[in-house]
């Protein structure tokens, strides 16, 4: 009865598990195929050819090199700043009696839990005003504007269950709270650092919404809208659109590989808080 | 340990406040991220309001027109179509997401063999992109793609069609692989609720005779109901937020079937330049937001307090 039960839970979670990692398998096979093969048979065929040609395509051609680089250079200093100015915040509010501190911690909340479209149209005004429009430092600046309030509060539940001794041993050895934050809370905060970063990272990395938003020439598209644009150039060609899916996953497949422990604790942090 | 804890907070917080009230770093430490928000979000979403109530084309400068826009709003029939769409999305979307994200977090989450693959298999899509997501199931929908290869393969051709380009079909066709991906995150959220829950409370239950669906019934679900509110925050803002799967996929249409308000309003804004109206829309989609965001904030104020 046991063993039933036991060989049931397997068969039936090892086809959840293709259902799930299926579609996915598809697009890497489907990205080696040749063109003629898939015009032949169709996408819902076996793979009867094997090409790597297809991702020289999507990479050179179809300008996902320029657009990795692109995500690159929006996604690691907005990841950083944010995360820095984030754990200031949160170490004031949360190591110090800030006058109004809780009100500033939800207000600061409150700003990321806004939805983004009541925001796009000022903040594509707004950039347009200051001479940002259309260029990555526009993404940049939303993006760090944007998520501040979430980090802060996630940041502010960490640092606040360190306890009070650390600080207090810090202070009578004369640190200031500069030292206090650079030397003692940040080497602590470590874990939900990483957290944070990692989902950030995916987050940013993937958005699509602010960046058509605040970025209108081709060659400064991010991945994300690069990958749509990709599949106007390449209309049927699916092999290659298909080369250029797995390009934009990569990074963000990389970053939850290296990271799969704090990223999956990241995410139940962010939503247990 | 419990000394310690016990001792905590009397001393610190006096010595805190007296060594370290209004230094000035520490106010730029607050000041300055709060300001970067505020240009960024806080100031932007106060001028959504007011551009609501303006007729504006994004070149000349807006005209006041009070509540007209709200007027017309009323009576357009694709806003009320966008917004039945959201509530469908909501509710399909939502409910599905949660049941299965909490079905898979139940059957996964003792610890047994081949668990961690499992687990891994189901949260894989949650770190790819939405657009990245339609792409790939872009695939299954072509013509004579996966999915009509696999209906074909069990004899059922006669239904297949164009799923995208059908407006009957085309916003299933959508919601779809928005849940394969947020399926996967919800189960995450569950299975962390799960792990808090005392296993002291289950072996009581189950000493007085309580069967695994009393258990489930009167134990587990209660115990969750922290995780339960985060969840369902998180779905409806998601819901109300979601754009770039519809964009990628169909952008809203065939003939605005699968038109949800935030792709309505991405087009009245961008593509139509319509600015005061398409702020109308965006006020709409804040004030639904503004129920869910609120309910979480008083729990997120009662835990802090």
């Amino acid at each position: 009865m046991n063993k039933l039960r036991t060989g049931a839970f397997h068969t039936g979670m090892i086809l959840l598990s293709l259902l799930w990692l299926g579609p996915v398998i598809w697009v890497v096979v489907m990205s080696t195929r040749s063109f003629d093969d898939i015009a032949a048979h169709g996408v819902g065929s076996l793979p009867r050819s094997f090409t790597l040609d297809t991702y020289r395509q999507a990479w050179t051609d179809g300008g996902e090199l320029r657009a990795l680089i692109n995500s690159m250079l929006v996604t690691v200093p907005s990841v950083a700043l944010s995360l820095a100015l984030a754990a200031m915040a949160a170490f004031a509010l949360s190591r110090f009696r800030i006058p109004g501190r809780r009100t500033i911690l939800l207000l600061m909340l409150a700003g990321n839990l806004l939805p983004p479209q009541i925001l796009l149209i000022p903040v594509a005004k707004f950039s347009e005003l200051t001479g940002l429009y259309d260029t990555l430092w526009a993404l940049i600046a939303v993006q760090v504007g944007f998520g501040l309030g979430f980090y802060t509060f996630v940041l502010h539940g960490f640092m606040r269950e360190l306890p009070g001794e650390i600080q207090e041993a810090a202070t009578i050895d004369g640190a200031g709270p500069a030292q206090i934050f650079t030397k003692v809370m940040l080497p602590l905060t470590r874990p939900a650092l990483a957290a944070l970063g990692a989902l950030s990272f995916t987050w940013i990395f993937n958005d699509l919404l602010w960046a058509i938003t605040v970025l209108r020439t081709d060659d400064n598209m991010p991945v994300t809208p690069a990958l749509l644009g990709l599949q106007g150039q390449f209309v049927s060609s699916w092999n290659v659109i298909a080369a250029g899916t797995v390009i934009a996953a990569v990074p963000t497949v990389a970053v939850f590989l290296r990271f799969q422990r704090h990223f999956v604790s990241g995410l139940a942090l962010g939503a247990v808080k | 340990m419990t000394a310690t804890i016990s001792t905590t907070p009397v001393t610190p917080t006096r010595r805190r406040r007296r060594s370290a009230r209004l230094s000035p770093l520490l106010v730029a430490f607050v000041l300055v991220p709060f300001a970067v928000e505020s240009v960024w979000v806080f100031w932007p979403a106060l001028q959504g309001f007011w551009f609501s109530l303006t007729r504006w084309d994004g070149m000349s400068p807006p005209t006041f027109v009070g509540v007209d826009n709200y007027v017309e709003l009323a009576g357009d029939a694709t806003f009320r179509g966008a917004l039945l769409n959201t509530v469908i999305w909501l509710v399909l979307f939502g409910g599905l997401s949660v049941l299965g994200g909490f079905g898979m977090a139940l059957v996964l989450q003792r610890e047994r063999r081949g668990v961690g693959f499992y687990r891994a298999a189901l949260f894989t899509p949650v770190v790819f992109s939405l657009v990245v997501t339609a792409l790939v199931w872009r695939v299954f929908y072509q013509p004579d793609g996966v999915a009509d290869t696999l209906l074909r393969a069990v004899g059922l051709e006669q239904l297949i069609r164009p799923w995208l380009a059908d407006p009957q079909t085309a916003l299933y066709a959508v919601i779809l692989p928005a849940l394969w991906r947020q399926i996967g995150y919800v189960m995450v959220l569950y299975l962390a609720g799960l792990k808090a829950i005392d296993p002291a409370l289950h072996e009581a239950a189950r000493m007085d005779g309580a069967s695994s669906w009393q258990r489930l019934r009167h134990v587990t679900i209660p115990q969750l109901r922290g995780v339960n509110a985060v969840v369902l925050s998180v779905i409806v803002i998601d819901s109300l937020r979601s754009f770039d799967i519809v964009w990628s996929l169909t952008k809203g249409g065939p003939y605005h079937s699968s038109e949800l308000l935030s792709t309505y309003m991405y087009s009245t804004a961008f593509q139509s330049l319509r600015l005061g109206y398409a702020s109308a829309i965006a006020v709409v989609i804040f004030v639904l937001a503004l129920a869910v965001i609120l309910g979480y904030l008083v729990r997120a104020f009662r835990e802090e307090a």
